[in-house]
């Protein structure tokens, strides 16, 4: 039998100590970006100014473990330029690949730094093996992060297609998953993460409380009404209960948040080269508790498949800190077709 | 993690019983806001918190409510430092509200404020991009390492 490869644990880093938490919890690799909008998660007095990604930079590779930075918004008419010095700046800063999900910018950093390790971001939506070979040829691209919206099956298709090596979600807030094409956040408020690199951005939030209840809005938009005991969601539409034909209920997604624990082994089966950890927007203390438990998690897969269960107590640590405090399988576990 | 201070220390989640803070709310309010502010201003002069987010704190009000000791401090920022408010606003524009054991919990970087957001122990009422600011300012701080003095080593 051969022997499996256990896959690359990705974990986000939105500051310097939560960099610092990923690698000391088993990260094998940390991701991060500017504070800009070359950054998907440009949330105000988050990720790292130049100082800092140097010394976060310097701390993983002293201690043996890569940095990757993602420049996955898509660049603005006649503000190309600032797309493609934010690639010059990862080069020079020394990061062991740039996350890119624009067409353009990816040829521009194949030509300009030909030794610079290209990764298609999720944002880039190559759902199938010809669009993940597409980067390849024409850009060199070695590493694919495949949107949420495939079952387990098709990414075993992906990889049995492609000489590249795939990327996927294991643990993070779910979004509508039609990765670097929703407009709902710039529909309620003018921006999105492709535009501003913010989806639903904290100045058009409001959380009303009254006796009872919390009401979320969005630019003035009701997105939902919590009880006192409910649990809540980010503020995004795609979050949000509507009245539909006079029935409210959450009509595109409930809160949530992605957990493959329970296919790990199916994961590893396949030979995914990489899990990603999303939550870039959140706290140190979060990168903590998953980068801990997913490394425990595929540690103990390290030592035999066959004898691999889920522990009760990496079950509860990610439904903790989950989205809504409710976790799912997402599109991987999709019985029909 | 570099808070080696905490890092033995596991704080449970508990409520107070309901009567601290029926007392607590009858107690004068400002000696916590002293405090605090004079905790947040020597983080300040340690430079530990990035300047120009706290540029972006400048005139605003902020409330710290402790649910079940009934204790609450107010406090603004102005010309570089945190100064207490003896009266409490009545929209402060920043008010994050919990139980005791949450802010300990937060303080400890043992949980994240999404986490207890989201499971509707923290609430924050207010300029929610104040909010996002102030959360990632305490984020992005690096405590000072007291691993080289002996009380401190684990």
């Amino acid at each position: 039998m051969l022997q499996q490869k256990t896959p690359e644990l990705v974990c986000p880093a939105g500051s310097l100590p939560a960099l610092k938490a990923a690698v000391d919890n088993g990260a094998d690799t940390v991701y991060f970006g500017y504070k800009n909008d070359t950054n998907a998660r440009n949330f105000a007095g988050l990720n790292f100014d130049r100082k800092a990604m140097v010394e976060g930079i310097n701390y993983a590779h002293a201690r043996g473990k890569h940095v990757l930075m993602a420049i996955n918004t898509f660049p603005q008419p006649d503000r190309e330029a600032d797309w493609q010095i934010a690639v010059d700046g990862a080069a020079d800063l020394g990061v062991d690949a740039v996350i890119l999900a624009d067409i353009g910018l990816l040829d521009y950093a194949s030509k300009r730094h030909p030794n610079l390790r290209l990764h298609l971001s999720v944002q880039g939506s190559a759902t199938s093996y010809e669009a993940v070979n597409f980067a390849h040829r024409e850009f060199g691209v070695q590493r694919a992060v495949l949107p949420r919206v495939l079952t387990l099956a098709q990414v075993e298709m992906v990889i049995r297609n492609t000489p590249i090596e795939i990327e996927v979600f294991g643990f993070g807030s779910l979004c509508v998953m039609n990765e670097g094409r929703c407009w709902l956040s710039s529909y309620a408020t003018g921006e999105s993460p492709n535009t501003v690199g913010a989806c639903s951005p904290a100045k058009f939030v409001k959380w009303e409380k009254t006796p009872g209840q919390m009401s979320t809005r969005l630019n003035g938009i009701l997105i939902d009404r919590y009880g006192d005991n409910e649990p809540a969601g980010y503020p995004t539409l795609c979050k949000g209960r509507f009245e539909v034909n006079g029935s409210t209920y959450y009509a595109l997604e409930e809160p949530t948040s992605l957990n493959v624990l329970e296919l790990l082994p199916d994961i590893v089966r396949i030979g995914v080269s990489a899990i990603k950890v999303e939550g870039r927007q959140r706290s140190p203390a979060y990168v903590a508790q998953v980068t801990r438990t997913l490394r425990a998690a595929l540690d103990e897969l390290g030592r035999g498949p066959e004898q691999f269960k889920v522990k009760p107590a990496w079950q509860a640590e990610l439904g903790k800190v989950a989205e809504g405090t409710q976790v799912t399988l997402g599109a991987y576990n999709r019985p029909w077709r | 993690m570099s808070n080696g201070f905490f890092k033995s220390l596991t704080i449970p989640s508990f409520t107070l019983p309901s009567f601290v803070a029926s007392v607590g709310n009858r107690l004068p309010q400002w000696p916590h806001a002293v405090a605090l502010t004079a905790g947040l201003n020597a983080v300040v002069k340690m430079k530990l918190l990035p300047e120009d987010s706290l540029e972006l704190l400048e005139g605003r009000s902020f409330l710290i409510d402790v649910l079940d000791t009934g204790g609450r401090a107010a406090f603004t920022f102005r010309n570089g430092l945190f100064r207490p408010l003896f009266a409490v606003p009545d929209t402060p524009d920043l008010a994050f509200r919990a139980n005791l054991s949450a802010f300990l919990q937060l303080a400890a970087r043992q949980e994240d404020p999404d986490t207890l957001f989201f499971n509707r122990t923290l609430s924050i009422e207010g300029d929610t991009e104040l909010g996002l600011i102030v959360k990632n300012m305490l984020d992005a701080m690096e405590w000072p390492k007291f691993s080289g003095i002996p009380a401190f080593r684990h």
